[in-house]
């Protein structure tokens, strides 16, 4: 009786400190006034709640299973001096946690919150505010970035980091979060299975979303806008971008999407407003582009050397300045069932389909791609008179890039959807 | 000078074309409003026709007026009337009367449609005091050859001919050149010939306040880092005086020195 006693009692304790987690309090009337003491005598399973407060503790560093949740947005202040919270544990999550002053530095990559080598971590809800790296993420894998706001405070490229960093990562979801003032917005490389939805990536010094060498990755309604050379995608395959806006990327070298060697990927519904130029196309094969949206930009489409079987159905371009300028197209890019505003064609069996191909590429742009000063006669008399008897008797742009189904009226792709 | 333009100003006021040149902009603009509601769009499409009609239309009347009074001129001749003020007042007179037709044919219709409110209210101001500087420069190119000219025909053929030189022809000899000498750095040399041209130089700054994406391009932001700056803009604005000062200086010299 006694012995079982002693066992139930031993059970019991095991059972509190395995089964039920703690609740371990941070601040200045509470059993601990660092996170750094709470987050040491912390078991695996437990919530670190931290009150409202100024915390200046340097570099926290993170090796067990536990929540760290900030009541009302307590501050983790770096000082300008160090990192301020490195994961380095599996199923850690960080929430309502405001940190700031992470600092810059030439020697190291400090984050606001960086995970290493670590796995189904959530970091959900956190406002990070000059932090030299937003969030920094370096093997990770299985994790959830959800709702942050991540502003920084970036002057120079070279001086700056990015907001969101993501570095040999797989299977990460980017979602709903608010990035402004870094150099890049969103930066991947060797990201494989991600998910990057509905965030908003505005006014940084670069791209508002980078990636390279990240295959098989989701971009879902994102928004771009105002970053100084817009989206850069280089070197990756298998992947989607759906229903994103890309807008006012403009500048000498400013691109809405910048795609360079892509392959097997999917463009949809995608809008692209008021950039210099809409998409750069480089060295990309099997890309489909389906229901976007061109309005407003200097050049909808750029495509350099080294692009095959792109096909481009059922898209809108309207008010560009110019649709397409190519340097070398090949038969087998294609364009087929596109709206075209700048189309004077017929319709004589009211099908909704022109009766005569739509040539996208004016003699006018092909010039400006030659010589880019020319783009001073825009407008000028003389420049829609070459452009109209180009048009009438095609002599020196490609007579094979051409929509032979071009469509009567603007596609409104979400009615199509519904 | 001042009696000489308030003659010609009623004279012109009773001729009906000066009627129809501003009803044809009222007309326009308010057509081009109804079929867009975008005032960007409109003062693009308005560009075009302003560039390349107000200049043709005050040569054209310019031309025509001179000739049309030469017997009223030979009659203000024989008065002692100084001689400049007889024809600068009659220069004036002409292009008073054109700016004001442009003025109120662009200006009524945008007034109407609520600009004062709008952030295309610059945008327009450029655009109509281009408009007036063409009229001007033109008018005074026109009324120069008349004035130079014995020939009707020969004068008239002279003013269309300047005019479709600035319009069309210098661009194309202006894009030869670019094409020719593609190799070397031309965005200075595309910056001076552009600023060269009256017309050239009112479509790029009517283009830079339009914020049009495909100039932000590398070679289109040289333009707009030049015409951007005050400095920029006091070299247009000094480069469209000097064509207005120019033909007038010539108006002066060869109404001092003809022989009627």
């Amino acid at each position: 009786m006694k012995y079982l006693f002693i066992i139930w009692i031993f059970i019991s304790t095991a059972c509190q400190s395995k089964g039920e987690s703690r609740v371990l309090e941070v601040g200045s009337d509470s059993p601990f006034t660092t996170i750094r003491q709470a987050v040491h005598a912390a078991l695996p399973g437990d919530e670190v709640l931290v009150c409202p407060g100024i915390y200046k503790e340097g570099q926290i560093i993170i090796d067990k299973k536990i929540s760290i949740t900030g009541q009302d947005f307590p501050i983790l202040d770096g000082q300008n001096k160090s990192e301020v919270l490195t994961i380095v544990c599996d199923s850690v999550s960080v929430t309502g946690l405001l940190i700031r002053n992470v600092g810059t530095s030439h020697i190291e990559d400090r984050a606001g919150i960086r995970v290493r080598k670590s796995g189904h971590f959530s970091i959900c809800g956190n406002i990070l505010s000059n932090t030299f790296f937003g969030i920094y993420l370096e093997h990770a894998r299985d994790g959830l970035v959800e709702n942050n706001e991540i502003q920084g405070e970036a002057l120079q490229e070279n001086t700056s980091g990015n907001a969101i960093h993501l570095w040999y990562c797989n299977n990460i979801r980017v979602d709903g979060n608010r990035v402004g003032g870094h150099r890049d917005g969103i930066y991947l490389e060797f990201v494989n299975n991600s998910l990057i939805s509905g965030n908003v990536s505005r006014n940084n010094l670069r791209y508002g979303l980078h990636f390279m060498f990240s295959n098989e990755d989701n971009y879902f309604n994102n928004r771009f806008s105002g970053n100084g050379a817009g989206v850069a995608v280089m070197f990756s395959k298998k992947i989607n971008m759906w229903d994103n806006v890309f807008e006012q990327n403009q500048g000498r070298a400013s691109y809405g999407l910048l795609l360079k060697e892509i392959y097997d990927a999917s463009i949809y519904r995608n809008t692209f407003t008021e950039n210099t130029i809409g998409i750069h196309v480089e060295g990309c094969a099997r890309v489909n582009y389906k229901h976007n949206d061109f309005l407003n930009n200097g050049w909808a489409l750029k495509m350099a050397g080294g692009c095959l079987d792109n096909a481009f159905t059922a898209n809108n371009f309207v008010s560009n300045t110019f649709d397409l300028s190519t340097g070398s197209f090949t038969e087998t890019n294609g364009f087929d069932g596109n709206y075209w505003n700048d189309y004077t064609g017929y319709d004589l069996d009211k099908d909704n389909i022109g009766d005569v191909p739509y040539h996208p590429v004016k003699l006018f742009s092909y010039v400006v791609t030659q010589t880019p000063e020319s783009i001073v006669l825009l407008h000028s008399v003389f420049v829609e008179l070459i452009n109209f008897s180009e048009k009438v008797s095609p002599l020196f742009t490609p007579a094979n890039v051409a929509d032979h189904h071009p469509l009567m009226h603007y596609i409104n792709w979400e009615e199509i959807q519904q | 000078m001042f009696k000489i333009l308030k003659y010609t100003l009623s004279d012109l006021m009773r001729s009906k074309w000066v009627y129809i040149y501003t009803t044809f902009y009222l007309v326009l603009t308010t057509a081009l409003f109804w079929l867009s509601n975008d005032l960007a769009k409109v003062i693009i499409s308005l560009m075009n026709v302003v560039l390349v009609l107000s200049p043709l239309i005050a040569a054209l009347f310019a031309t025509l007026y001179h000739h049309q009074s030469r017997e009223f001129t030979e009659l203000l001749l024989a008065q002692p009337v100084r001689r400049t003020a007889i024809f600068l007042g009659q220069y004036f007179g002409v292009a008073m009367s054109m700016s004001v037709s442009l003025a109120a044919g662009l200006g009524v219709p945008f007034l109407f449609y609520g600009l004062l409110v709008s952030a295309q209210v610059w945008n327009f101001a450029t655009l109509l005091l281009a408009g007036i500087a063409l009229s001007l420069i033109f008018s005074a190119l026109a009324f120069y050859v008349a004035l130079r000219t014995e020939n009707k025909i020969k004068g008239f053929s002279l003013t269309i001919l300047i005019w479709l030189f600035f319009a069309v022809i210098y661009d194309g000899l202006f894009l030869l050149l670019l094409v020719l000498f593609n190799d070397y750095p031309l965005d200075n040399f595309a910056l001076g010939a552009s600023v060269l041209n009256p017309l050239n130089l009112s479509r790029m700054l009517i283009l830079m306040k339009l914020d049009i994406s495909a100039l932000m391009s590398y070679s289109g932001a040289v333009f707009q880092r030049f015409l951007g700056t005050a400095a920029g803009i006091g070299v247009a604005a000094f480069c469209l005086a000097a064509w207005i000062a120019i033909p007038i200086f010539g108006i002066r010299k060869t109404a001092l020195t003809k022989d009627f």
